[in-house]
Order: C-alpha cells, then sequence, then structure tokens
C-alpha cells in the first residue's frame, strides 16, 4: 500500500470497546456482533468466543484482552474495518481496562435494562472518559420483563452526564437492536488520526508467551507503519528486534503484510522475554525511531497477598515454573519466596484483589496440577518501631512483638457502593462492623443510592463481598479504590494447634474485636480440621496470652466392618479414596490439616450462623 | 490355591433399608432358571473345582432362604454334584428368622449344611421396623428350638449397632438378649449407609439421624468388653465367637485365601485374579447360556498389592499377621517391606507384635481403616 491508500483505509477504520458489568451481556453482545460482521461463521461459533480461556468460559468473566478485527459492511455501502477490543470487568483488573481503552477511540456502554449502572461499570466509564473516548450507551436486555429503559437511560444521563437519547434498546441475546450498534459505531466512533508515513508508534497494550514464536505482542498503531524485517525499537529499554510477523485476529491469528495507522494487531519478533515487550511501552523503528515515546500506563501495585505453598513439598520447583509462566501473561502478579515453619517453602505472593488471586490459584492447580494450600490473604501493613524504623509487613506471622511496635498503619479504600434504598440499612450496618467511616450518601434516582464508606482494605479482602452480596440479596453492586493509609489499633493473633504455633495461620486483628474473633476462629478451625489420631487443642493468642480455645476430639470410630461378601476390591477402594483425601491435606507438625482451614479466617463474619 | 465356594441368592421377599447387595424382589424372577445356571456355570470352574481344595461353602445373598423348600433342594443337589466335598469342613448358609422352616433346616441338614447364618440385626421390635425386616424375636427363638431338633452344629447371629436413633440401652438389651440365648457365635457390624439404599436418601434428605462416631465408638467398646466377660473369644474386627467356632469361611477373607465366587454379582479369588460377576439377572444367565463364566470385570493382583492386601485383611483378625507365614508367601521379610511404615504404628501404639504376629492394639481397632492406609503404598 501507498501512503494514500493507508490513509483511505485508516478512514474507515473504527476501534471500540466493550464497557459492562459482569452479567450485563457485554460477552453476548461481542459474540453476536462478530456473527454479524461473519467474522465467525455460525459453525465456528462456539458461545461467548471472545473469552477464550477455559477459566472464563466456565466463570462468565474476561480476564485477558482480546482484539479482534471485522468487516461491516454498513448502509453507507461502504466496508469499514472493526476491532473490537474486549475488556474485563471486575474490579481487579482496572489496570488492563485502561490499556485496552487506550487503544480505541470509542466504548459501548452496555447497560442492563432491568438494573441500571452498576458501581463497577460507572469506575470504567470514567476510564473511558478520561481517555477521551466516545462512548455509546446501549441499553441491554430489554425483552426482559421487568426492562425499564426510560429509567436506565435517565440514570445513565444523571449518573454519568451522557447524552442518552440515541442510546441503542438491545437485546444481544435475542439478537436486537444488533445492525443499529453496528451503524452508531460507524457513525460517531471516530476514525484513527495519525500519520502512516510518520515514524513508527505502537502502543503496547499485552503480550503472551508461546513457546514456539516467543512473545506475541499485542499493539495498537499510532503513527507510522510495521512490517515482517523491519528492526525494531522497544523505546523504554531501547532493545532492538527484527520483526518476523504481523498479523491481526479474526479472531484467529492471520498474517498481514503490515500493520499501519489504527491497526490493532501483533507482531512477533523471536523476543525470548516477556519482559523485553513491557505492557505501556511503545515499539518504534531502530531506522527512523520517533522522538517521544506514547503516555504509557501507570503499573498497578498489588493490593493483596498471600501465601502459595504446595502440599507435595518436592513439588516446590513446580510451582516456582508454574508462577513464572503466569506472570509472563500477567504483569501484576508478584511473587517472592517464602518459607512458613508450619508449610515449608513456598511463594509470597502479591494479587491485584481477591478474584485476580483466586484465578491464579486455580490456573496453578488445574493447568500445571499442583495443589496448593493458599494461606489467608493479607494487606500490606506499614509499622513503625519503638526504634523510629518503619517496615512493610505483608505477612501477619512477620508482625514484630507488640513491645517493638510504636504504631501500625493500614490500607483504607473508599467504597462506593450502589443498592436499592431498601438495603441501605443492611450496608451501613455491614460497613460499620467492617469498621467503616461513613463519608456520604447520594441518591441516584429516586429508589437507588450511592453510598460512600471508607473501609480497611483488609476488611474488604476478607469477606465483604460475600456478606454485601447476602445482605442485599445480591442488589449491590461495589468497587472501591485506594486511598492511603490510616493508623489504626492492631493486633497480631496467633493460632496454636497441639500446642505449636502455626504461623500460617496467623492474622492481624483490630484490638477491639480480638477477644471475639478468636472465639469465633477457634470454633471455625474445630469444624474444618477433621479428627485425628490423637486428641488437638487449638488456641488463639495474643502474644502469650491464649484468648481463646477448643478441642478438636480424636477418631472415635473409623474401621471397615462390614465383610461386603468378599468383594475385596471394594474394601480396598475405599481405603485409597479416604488416603487419597489425606494427600489434600498438609501435615503441620503431627497434625492434617485441610487447605480450608486456612481460609477460615475469611469466614469469621458470618453473624447469622 | 482355592479354598472356597461362595455362592450367591440375589432374592429378597423384603428388601432391607440399608442393603446395597446386588438382590432383587423375589417375585416375577426367573429363579428356577437362575438355580439351573449356577449348576451351569459351577461346570465352567469345573477345572478349578477339581485341583480346589474346598473347605467351606457359604451361600449367602439376598436370602438363601427365600427359595421355595424345591428350589432349595435343588440348589443343594447341584452343589453335591459339582463341588467336591471331600475337604469340606463348613457349610454354611445364610437364613431370614422368618423364612426358616423345621423342614427348610431338615433339608439343609440332609445335604450337610452344618451352620445358619441368621441376620436377625437387633432384638429391639422398633428398629426391626426402622431396619425394614420383617421377623420377630419369636422368629428367632423358633429357629433356635429348630436347630436343637435338627442338631444344627452350629448357629450364628448377625447384630447392627450405629443404628438410627439407637440408644446405648438398646444396643446393651439386644447383646444381653443374644447372651440370654447362648448363641455360639455373633457378627456385630456397625452400620454403614451406602449409597442406593433407602437409608442413604433419608440421610441425604436429612431424615435420618445417626447416633454419630463418638456413641458408635463407644458401642463398640461396650461390645468388645461385653463379648470378653460373657465367654466370648473376639477373632475379628467385627465377629466373636466361643472358642472353636470361628467362622472358617469368614478367616478364608482375613487370610487372604482363594475362593471361587459364584451367582450374580458374586466376587471371587482364583489363580491371583480378583473378579467380579455380571450383576444383572439377564447378563449372568445369557453368558452361561453361551458356555463362558459370567464374569464383568477381573484384575490380576499384583505381588505388591498382594502383600497390602495381606496386611488390611489380616490386620483384621486379633491373632494379626505371622511374619513367618508373610516371610514363606512373599520371600520378603515383612518388616523390610513396611518397615518404615511399622515403626511408625508401634510409635503411634497403633499395632504391636508379639509371638512373631503383628497385630492391632486394642485402640488400633477403632481406627482400623487409618492403619490399613498404611500399607497401601502402591
Amino acid at each position: 500500500m501507498n501512503h494514500e491508500e493507508r490513509l483511505a483505509r485508516q478512514k474507515k477504520i473504527r476501534n471500540f470497546s466493550i464497557i459492562a458489568h459482569i452479567d450485563h451481556g457485554k460477552s453476548t453482545l461481542a459474540d453476536r456482533i462478530l456473527e454479524k460482521t461473519q467474522t465467525v461463521t455460525s459453525r465456528e461459533m462456539q458461545s461467548q468466543l471472545l473469552d477464550s480461556m477455559d477459566l472464563e468460559r466456565e466463570r462468565g468473566i474476561t480476564i485477558k484482552l482480546n482484539a479482534v478485527q471485522l468487516t461491516y459492511t454498513a448502509k453507507d455501502g461502504e466496508e469499514y474495518i472493526f476491532h473490537l477490543i474486549d475488556t474485563p470487568g471486575h474490579v481487579d483488573f482496572t489496570y488492563e481496562v485502561s490499556r485496552s481503552l487506550a487503544a480505541c477511540e470509542g466504548a459501548i456502554l452496555v447497560v442492563d435494562a432491568a438494573q441500571g449502572i452498576e458501581a463497577q461499570t460507572l469506575a470504567n466509564v470514567y476510564l473511558a472518559l478520561d481517555n477521551d473516548l466516545e462512548i455509546l450507551p446501549v441499553i441491554n436486555k430489554i425483552d426482559l420483563p421487568a426492562a425499564d429503559p426510560e429509567r436506565v437511560k435517565k440514570e445513565v444521563e444523571e449518573v454519568i452526564g451522557l447524552d442518552a437519547s440515541e442510546a441503542v434498546h438491545a437485546s444481544a441475546k435475542a439478537g436486537i437492536g444488533i445492525e443499529e450498534i453496528l451503524e452508531q459505531i460507524v457513525e460517531k466512533v471516530p476514525a484513527p488520526v495519525g500519520d502512516p508515513s510518520a515514524p513508527l508508534k505502537a502502543l503496547i497494550f499485552d503480550s503472551l508467551f508461546d513457546p514456539y514464536r516467543g512473545v506475541i505482542v499485542y499493539i495498537r498503531i499510532m503513527e507510522g507503519t510495521v512490517k515482517p524485517g523491519d528492526k525494531i525499537k522497544m523505546m523504554s529499554s531501547g532493545k532492538e528486534f527484527e520483526v518476523v510477523e504481523t498479523g491481526v485476529f479474526t479472531p484467529k491469528a492471520t498474517m498481514r503484510s503490515e500493520l499501519t495507522v489504527g491497526d490493532v494487531g501483533f507482531l512477533t519478533a523471536s523476543m525470548k522475554h516477556v519482559g523485553d515487550s513491557s505492557v505501556g511501552d511503545t515499539i518504534t523503528l531502530a531506522s527512523n525511531p520517533a522522538t517521544e515515546a506514547l503516555p504509557g500506563y501507570r503499573k498497578m501495585n498489588p493490593m493483596v497477598f498471600c501465601g502459595l505453598y504446595p502440599i507435595d513439598n518436592s513439588k516446590y520447583v513446580d510451582l516456582r515454573d508454574a508462577l513464572e509462566k503466569l506472570e509472563l501473561n500477567d504483569s501484576a502478579l508478584e511473587f517472592e519466596p517464602e518459607t512458613s515453619q508450619a508449610l515449608g517453602f513456598g511463594y509470597r505472593c502479591g494479587f491485584l484483589g481477591l478474584l485476580h488471586m483466586e484465578i491464579i490459584q486455580e490456573r496453578i492447580e488445574r493447568e500445571f496440577k499442583i495443589d496448593l494450600i493458599t494461606t489467608a490473604p493479607s494487606v500490606i501493613y506499614d509499622v513503625k518501631l519503638t526504634s523510629g524504623e518503619t517496615i512493610k509487613v505483608d505477612n501477619p506471622s512477620m508482625m514484630p512483638e507488640v513491645q517493638k511496635v510504636d504504631k501500625i498503619e493500614e490500607p483504607y479504600v473508599k467504597a462506593s457502593i450502589m443498592v436499592p434504598e431498601d438495603y441501605v440499612g443492611s450496608v451501613m450496618e455491614l460497613c460499620q462492623r467492617k469498621r467503616g467511616n461513613f463519608i456520604t450518601m447520594d441518591y441516584l434516582s429516586a429508589a437507588r443510592v450511592n453510598i460512600i464508606y471508607e473501609i480497611p482494605l483488609s476488611e474488604i479482602v476478607y469477606d465483604f463481598f460475600d456478606a454485601l452480596k447476602s445482605s442485599t440479596k445480591g442488589y449491590a453492586s461495589f468497587d472501591y479504590e485506594l486511598i492511603g493509609y490510616k493508623e489504626s489499633k492492631l493486633v497480631k493473633m496467633d493460632i496454636l494447634l497441639n500446642s505449636e504455633k502455626v504461623d500460617a495461620l496467623s492474622f492481624i486483628v483490630h484490638k477491639d474485636f480480638a477477644y471475639e474473633r478468636g472465639k469465633v476462629i477457634v470454633e471455625k478451625l474445630k469444624a474444618l480440621i477433621p479428627r485425628q489420631q490423637f486428641e488437638v487443642p487449638v488456641q488463639a493468642a495474643i502474644g502469650q496470652k491464649i484468648v481463646a480455645r477448643s478441642t478438636i476430639k480424636s477418631i472415635g470410630k473409623n474401621v471397615l466392618a462390614k465383610c461386603y461378601g468378599g468383594d475385596i476390591s471394594r474394601k480396598r477402594k475405599l481405603l485409597e479414596k479416604q488416603k487419597e483425601g489425606k494427600k489434600r491435606m498438609k501435615q503441620v507438625g503431627s497434625v492434617e490439616v485441610p487447605q480450608e482451614a486456612f481460609m477460615a479466617v475469611l469466614k469469621m463474619d458470618e453473624p447469622n450462623k | 490355591m482355592v479354598r472356597g465356594v461362595y455362592i450367591h441368592i440375589p432374592f429378597c421377599h423384603q428388601i432391607c433399608n440399608y442393603c446395597d447387595f446386588n438382590k432383587f424382589f423375589f417375585q416375577n424372577q426367573p429363579v428356577d432358571e437362575y438355580i439351573e445356571a449356577l449348576g451351569q456355570e459351577m461346570v465352567l470352574w469345573a477345572d478349578d473345582l477339581k485341583n480346589a481344595s474346598v473347605e467351606t461353602i457359604f451361600i449367602g445373598g439376598g436370602t438363601p432362604t427365600s427359595l421355595s423348600v424345591k428350589q432349595l433342594e435343588r440348589l443343594l443337589a447341584l452343589i453335591h454334584t459339582h463341588i467336591p466335598m471331600d475337604s469340606l469342613v463348613e457349610f454354611t448358609s445364610e437364613a431370614n428368622p422368618d423364612e426358616l422352616t423345621l423342614e427348610k433346616m431338615q433339608l439343609m441338614r440332609k445335604f450337610g449344611v452344618n451352620r445358619l447364618s441368621m441376620g436377625v440385626q437387633t432384638f429391639d421390635q422398633e428398629l426391626l421396623q426402622v431396619l425394614g425386616r420383617t421377623h420377630s424375636n419369636d422368629h428367632v427363638y423358633k429357629v433356635i428350638e429348630y436347630a436343637k431338633q435338627t442338631n444344627f452344629p452350629s448357629i450364628s447371629i448377625d447384630l447392627m449397632y450405629g443404628l438410627p436413633n439407637q440408644t446405648m440401652d438398646q444396643w446393651k438389651a439386644s447383646l444381653k438378649e443374644a447372651f440370654r440365648l447362648n448363641i455360639p457365635h455373633i457378627s456385630a457390624y456397625s452400620l454403614l449407609v451406602e449409597p442406593k439404599t433407602i437409608f442413604y436418601n433419608l440421610l441425604s434428605k436429612g431424615k435420618l439421624t445417626l447416633p454419630g462416631e463418638d456413641l458408635e465408638a463407644e458401642m463398640y467398646s461396650y461390645l468388645m468388653d461385653e463379648m470378653k466377660r460373657n465367654g466370648y473369644a473376639q477373632y475379628e474386627i467385627s465377629n466373636f465367637a466361643y472358642k472353636g467356632i470361628e467362622s472358617k469361611h469368614n478367616l478364608l477373607y482375613w487370610d487372604n485365601d482363594e475362593y471361587i465366587g459364584l451367582g450374580a454379582g458374586a466376587h471371587g479369588y482364583v489363580n491371583s485374579v480378583r473378579y467380579s460377576n455380571h450383576g444383572p439377572l439377564k447378563k449372568y444367565m445369557h453368558t452361561i447360556e453361551v458356555d463362558e463364566k459370567p464374569i464383568m470385570m477381573q484384575k490380576e493382583v499384583s505381588q505388591v498389592e498382594k502383600m497390602e492386601e495381606e496386611m488390611f485383611l489380616g490386620l483384621r483378625k486379633n491373632e494379626g499377621v505371622s511374619l513367618a507365614r508373610f516371610e514363606q508367601r512373599y520371600g520378603q521379610a515383612l518388616q523390610g517391606v513396611y518397615g518404615k511404615e511399622i515403626d511408625e504404628l508401634l510409635e503411634k501404639e497403633l499395632v504391636s507384635i508379639e509371638n512373631n504376629f503383628i497385630k492391632l492394639t486394642k485402640r488400633g481397632r477403632f481406627v482400623g481403616n487409618e492403619v490399613f492406609q498404611y500399607f497401601l503404598t502402591s
């Protein structure tokens, strides 16, 4: 292509994302758009096509970004090139959302016609507005009996300040309104601006390691053109590589002879390490470099930490390999070696949030077949010692002795909770119980309220999501952002099994709640740890002082009485099954402890049970 | 070498709420054809039977006494025709107390049956109903009377504990009644709620209350103490008898010896192969019709598995596992194979070694499964 051809093509490109709350129909809408543009034939059509990771399809969430090129023949008779960039909807993945939005000029905002705007959607819309994206509101699920599109449109206008008068009424599931959405994309989303003959500026918005091709770099071309054989340069590191392939996803990886302004696709360049192509960096040509890099992204720091330990100690090296492989495609994941007296060798890992933590844990168990013990998540505490020194503590068992501590500060978040008016009381009661400070409350509409609290992150990390869900029958939506550190009266609670301290079970708790929680936790542990061959005392202690205790009884009787009419194989199977069950447990001293016990601290706040 | 034969009669007039054995309602079943098929199956096993030294025969079920007198006679005649009886010392039939008539018992005696194993389960009338049993205590007393008349050398009863809502007092009363009747052999099993039973369904719907692990342990403890006090020797986890009355057929299983299993759903162990027969009657009978053994599944037991089984079966016996016999059978010293495991178990006082036998301690007997798992190393 020559310069003019490239410019002409550029005018036909539309790049957009879809912003939606979980369950509001984002993946279904993406599927419909793919069908409508005949990007995939119906034979290839697999429900929720963009969610390719097994876990994503099972959980109905998008974890990694996907970018698909589609062609659409509009009513004006012209053929347009669309790039649809998928975004995760969950609060843990705000960082990834901001990455994908930076590669777009527009965003479709999908709002459920019955449920209205949710807290997480709002956060993502603000991200999109920060990126100067054209936002196209779509009221989805209009075919549901409870749909009230006019009310929801009013909410969009009042809460976000968008003009919703031309919002498409759609049902992605029933295929209603899809064409209208596509036409609006053509009309309203601006074509990319940029000079295809200028020095190359390609934004890296994701990368993936492939054992055969090396790193696959996902890019959006802002300026210039890139093709196989070009010598490229990473603007932050200065490293140079030779481009092997350029291409787009349709959604299959499809080779193209070049990528130019507005294209969203990939390149490979025999890169061995994902670190060679850090997300947010700008790629330029070595021979004709750009003078200035594109604005990068702020790297998100992990907020939640936990220990991951292989149940089978000999799998330690395998666990390291697994984490290294996952890290290649997940820049937010952090880990470093850690030793626990109770659990042996493992890793302290940092995550963006609880969901991120669960997903990593599940991927290690599934994809790498390593059974794990996960310790309860913790936040990072700033601890000022009497010596004047300040240290950071991300593992409760490393909290210094009380005498050495001058003060402890813990991270706080601003939590916004959107909820129908009827549940305001229960939400406030919950936030109060979670040591929250009430900030403000706004009516979004006559019946919906946005409540703002400042709450310690550690309380969120524990079981806030579940508690919120159950106390509002699932009607609340929730978002939070870190606002800084505040001093709190915190103490370390140690747990002793069979009179031995189990470091992996220690947790940090507010002084005023300590006794009560100590009592709850010893009972929880008693319920979660199966009977052993001997009696096991369970104690909770602050320093040297025991604040609560219970006892796990010894096994009363476990012996198969029946003869089974000479069916010895059945006896064997039963014994093997019992033995297999033990393999899922970790031997701590002389006590067999199941995985759930290490998470018991998360389940402490269940007032109704 | 094969030392025993098990014969399965999968018919019942009433299905018990806890039973998960292969069984069918008697009505409308091809019972006569089934008995003929059993005879044919014996023919198919002729070579192995010829080389066997059959010391014990056990007719189990289901309920063998569900058969009519005529059917029972045909079955016993077939056994005599096809199974070599010259080494036979014990010939047991299971029985339901309410199905035993004097005539059936006379018939059994005539054909050499010398041991009755009766499913009494409890002497508590209410609990009998809970279990879905149809007999009453009077039936039991009557059978004991018939046994005297017919000179039955040995009677055993099964008792159960850990039953729904069963109290310690109810358990004590049942045992007391058994002792009063002077029954020479008692098997006492704790209830195990198995899938595909009425109890299982009730339990999963929350409609069944079991006594729980601790009370069950107390019942077991009481059982062992009382048996001892009343002159019974415990010879296995669940079996008690006057000296010399131990069931040789049961011991054959715990001794890890070989036996032929006949009938629908029966299990056997022959020439190092454990097998199980087809359970459904049609499949079982059709296979025999085309002159094939009705085996559904078989698996050769490896040397390692044999040693494991020697341990987890043998340790069920009070005498335990003979170190000498282990070495003789497997060519390796027991402690050479399981040294680490045994040290740990000795340390925990779950097993002891005395007079060249390794056996469970009293505490070990309560947690037998925990001990047995140590020997599953493959």
